[in-house]
């Protein structure tokens, strides 16, 4: 029940800001419609009842993003740089590795695998249950994993293990 | 504020740019993947946040709701961008695109 | 002034959505353009809210962008799991195979 209220709530909001229009008919509608999505579907988004957990992650990810951003520049900034060197292929060591992660939720494991994505010189290539798969650019970029960002996501979205 | 709107759009086409040239001139898939997955997102951030921002010029309800959006278009492209990346980098390997090796480390 | 600099990023945007045209055509296997497309598609979405600012018309140019936003990462994870099933990606096969069944 908590989770559907959450739902209808979220999805009320999106409508609102979507649609922009706040006239009787149209909010009506957005009613009518999130009530049948939160009915039908209220489990999805938050998986069970732990809406306060959820919650808690949502603040978590805030405090995480600011760092995650610094992360993109850098390794934006490191393509470019390869890609701008004359002698590139020099720089490049492709290689693929494989490691366990300590996470347990799947949402922090989902986080998790976008991050190494979008950090430097890695991608994830699979995720099953705990086990990674990521294609490293550089030997470097190959060692610095798990290391700190498996750490930050654990304080930010598992406070409760870490 | 003109000038930090321009200045970010500058730098979101420089990314979109070198996202350009590395699918250009990079050797093998996987690595092509790292210019569009990387560059790409944080060049879309950067020119989107700008037109974000030069929207909030005068501020009125409409404008702030539309800028609204222009960031669920940021948080959107933050969340698809890798999601799409990790979807072609596993069809690629499930189908068996062979990885650009340095010559005399393939097996 | 501010609108000049909004049509100079757009035309710059437009002349790099031609250098990925030619990944996009000219790459070795399906996949690679499958990320020409994706790459012209976000470039497209940044293009499309450029649109809107010259005209002076966000809030309709907006929800288009949103729909292509949508629509681009529906069409990248489609695109993915249909090929996920082929064998084969290099379109250089196809063609030696074609060849095959002809002679």
């Amino acid at each position: 029940m908590k989770a559907k209220l959450a739902t209808f709530a979220v999805m009320l909001s999106f409508w609102a800001i979507l649609s922009g229009m706040f006239d009787a008919f149209h909010l009506s509608l957005g009613v009518i419609c999130c009530l049948l999505v939160a009915l039908f579907s209220g489990e999805m988004l938050f998986e069970g009842l732990r809406v306060e957990v959820r919650v808690k992650q949502i603040f978590g990810m805030l405090a995480y993003f600011p760092w995650l951003l610094w992360a993109i520049v850098l390794s934006s900034l490191q393509v470019a740089y390869i890609v701008l060197h004359p002698q590139m292929l020099d720089k490049m060591e492709p290689q693929l590795i494989r490691f366990k992660t300590k996470l347990k939720s799947n949402f922090a494991r989902v986080t998790f695998a976008q991050s190494i994505t979008l950090t430097p010189g890695t991608i994830t290539v699979s995720l099953q249950d705990d086990e990674m798969t990521v294609y490293a650019l550089t030997r470097s970029a190959a060692e610095s994993l798990p290391g700190e960002m498996e750490r930050r996501i654990a304080r930010a979205l598992e406070p409760e293990e870490a | 504020m003109n000038w930090l709107v321009t200045l970010l759009m500058v730098s979101g086409v420089f990314f979109f740019a070198i996202g350009t040239i590395g699918i250009l001139r990079l050797p093998d898939f996987y690595s092509r993947l790292h210019a569009a997955g990387k560059c790409d997102t944080l060049a879309a951030t950067l020119a989107v946040s700008a037109i974000a921002l030069y929207n909030l010029h005068d501020l009125s309800f409409a404008s702030i709701l539309v800028s609204w959006k222009v960031f669920f278009i940021v948080f959107f492209i933050f969340m698809a961008s890798p999601t799409a990346t990790h979807a072609i980098t596993k069809a690629a390997l499930i189908v068996g695109v062979e990885p650009w090796q340095r010559k005399g480390t393939r097996k | 002034m501010m609108s000049q600099v909004f049509l100079s990023v757009a035309l710059a945007l437009v002349m790099l959505i031609f250098l990925t045209l030619v990944r996009a055509l000219g790459g070795p296997t399906v996949l690679d353009r499958i990320v020409g497309v994706n790459m012209i598609g976000t470039k497209t979405t940044v293009l499309l809210l450029l649109i809107g600012l010259i005209y002076e018309n966000m809030p309709m140019f907006i929800d288009i962008a949103l729909a292509y936003a949508f629509l681009n990462f529906i069409a990248t994870i489609g695109a993915c799991k249909y090929f996920r099933r082929s064998k084969r990606v290099h379109l250089e096969d196809d063609l030696a195979i074609e060849k095959e069944a002809s002679a």
